[in-house]
């Protein structure tokens, strides 16, 4: 087994969790499995053609996956799978609770 | 790196060496080390959660030069967390407020004030008299434009970051470190990433960021320790954990690589796809005003009123519409009768008006958004109801 970290914008759509154990021998397997149990997730992380966003960065332990071999890095028992998007700050004000609102 | 070009300034007065003197017992400072830290000149972007406990200890250390920039006014809401402002300071501006506390706490500080809003326009200009910038701004478009700037001038862009209750730290556009764009190539879209409905930020995240980066700013100056350049830290404050990541400058980016294509300063509103002054309304969405729901509430008119806000907010104020958040609308819809005329309300109107649009396209006829959400009727109907 393996743990992903879910960072806490995501956290809503995987019922509060903070990390989810899933099975796989890849990235991309541990990701595909990561949806497929909360599907609510996947528009956040992938575009309609199925690409990990660009604002969001994969890393098994602490190296990042783009410096692997991507979403075919092998994961071992053990290792942790973060997800790491970019965050900005805080504080909200009114156009910012509308852009937030527009998805 | 750092400050090592600058003349150093004759020896520290007497009352210097005393104020200072835990630092100069120290063999990590001493007064080869505090005197770097009186020439050093630092540019703090942003006053607010971040730059409070960044500018406090930057001043009490006894760093030279700090630059402040914040166009902002001290709002009642800041004071949870932005504590180098006070409740006597509300409505005063930001920069007024900070410069006041800084030199009271180090009279020695050279405080230079920056009135304005960082841009393309000016970023260049500003950050050139500087050593090191420390970003403590909350959105995204500035981020950009404070990394592109720190690698077009070439300096260290000391990084922090919150959201409720996690952080992120670290030290980008060093020479041979990473810049934020070789971690984050492009911005989320404005509303993909869910921090509305969630909002808010625990009082205390800041402070734990702002005093990491006040410590890498430190830690540049003096070049002691290990920066935290090319590593990612992960602050949990909740589990009180901490991670890190490894940070790699990317051969391809294209601000630090080794071929940049962008060699001046964008327009980062439109890059982070925010088109401006925008009302917060969308177009087409039927809209109704607080005074005329009142109106209508109080002439016993059937209205439906529909909530769209989070359980805990409903907890802070509500107007006893029925509340179905707005993430489990498409799951709830059914709930809803669309043969009544439904009135949906959020805090400001944002979300709501997606809600209405929603509806729409799901067959609701006799739906309107209510114009400036709860806060609205806070302001212009019923004061007695907090605003948030």
């Amino acid at each position: 087994m393996s743990k992903i970290h879910i960072p806490t914008p995501l956290r809503q759509y995987v019922g509060k969790q903070s990390t989810i154990d899933v099975n796989a021998g890849t990235v991309g397997e541990a990701m595909t499995a990561l949806v497929a149990q909360h599907p609510d997730l996947r528009r956040h992380l992938y575009t309609e053609e199925g690409k990990l966003r660009a604002f969001v960065n994969l890393y098994l332990n602490d190296e990042d996956i783009r410096y692997l071999q991507k979403e075919a890095t092998t994961v071992k028992e053990g290792d942790n799978i973060s997800i790491v998007p970019s965050i900005a700050g805080g504080t909200l004000d009114a156009s910012a609770e509308f852009l937030s609102s527009q998805a | 790196m750092a400050t090592t070009t600058t003349e150093l300034p004759s020896t520290l007065s007497k009352d210097e060496i005393l104020r200072y003197s835990r630092h100069l017992i120290m063999p990590e400072v001493g007064m080869e080390g505090q005197q770097k830290l009186k020439a050093a000149r630092v540019l703090c972007i942003g006053t607010g959660g971040l730059g409070s406990p960044l500018a406090l200890y930057l001043a009490a250390a006894g760093v030279g030069t700090l630059g402040l920039v914040d166009f902002d006014v001290v709002d009642y809401t800041n004071l949870q967390r932005q504590i180098i402002h006070s409740t006597a300071d509300v409505g005063r501006k930001k920069l007024d407020s900070a410069a006041d506390k800084l030199t009271a706490i180090n009279p020695f500080l050279n405080v230079q004030k920056f009135d304005t809003r960082l841009s393309s326009e000016n970023a260049l200009e500003i950050f050139r008299d500087f050593d090191i910038i420390a970003d403590g701004t909350d959105n995204f478009p500035t981020r950009y434009l404070v990394n592109d700037a720190c690698v077009l001038t070439g300096k260290p862009n000391v990084y922090g970051s919150i959201f409720r209750f996690e952080g992120q730290a670290s030290v980008f556009a060093t020479k041979d470190g990473p810049c934020y764009r070789c971690l984050y190539p492009e911005p989320p879209p404005p509303g993909l990433v869910p921090s509305c409905a969630e909002g808010g930020v625990l009082g205390i995240l800041p402070g734990l960021v702002g005093v990491m980066q006040a410590t890498e700013v430190i830690k540049l100056i003096l070049g002691a320790g290990e920066p935290l350049i090319g590593r990612l830290l992960l602050i949990d404050a909740l589990g009180m954990k901490f991670r890190e990541l490894k940070l790699r400058k990317n051969p391809d980016c294209p601000v630090c690589g080794t071929h940049p294509t962008v060699t001046k300063l964008i327009d980062y509103n439109q890059f982070c796809g925010i088109r401006g002054e925008e009302k917060p309304v969308a177009s087409g969405v039927p809209e109704i005003q607080v005074e005329d729901l009142k109106r209508r509430l109080d002439a016993k008119d059937d209205l439906f009123v529909l909530d769209v806000r989070e359980p805990h907010e409903y907890q802070i104020c509500n107007l006893g519409g029925y509340l179905i958040p707005l993430n489990d609308l498409p799951k709830r819809v059914s709930e809803l009768d669309s043969s009544r005329e439904i009135v949906v309300h959020c805090k400001m109107g944002g979300r709501s008006a997606k809600a209405v649009a929603f509806l729409q396209q799901a067959g609701f006829k006799k739906v309107h958004n209510l114009t400036g959400g709860i806060n609205a009727w806070a302001e212009r109907v019923d004061p007695k109801v907090p605003k948030y």
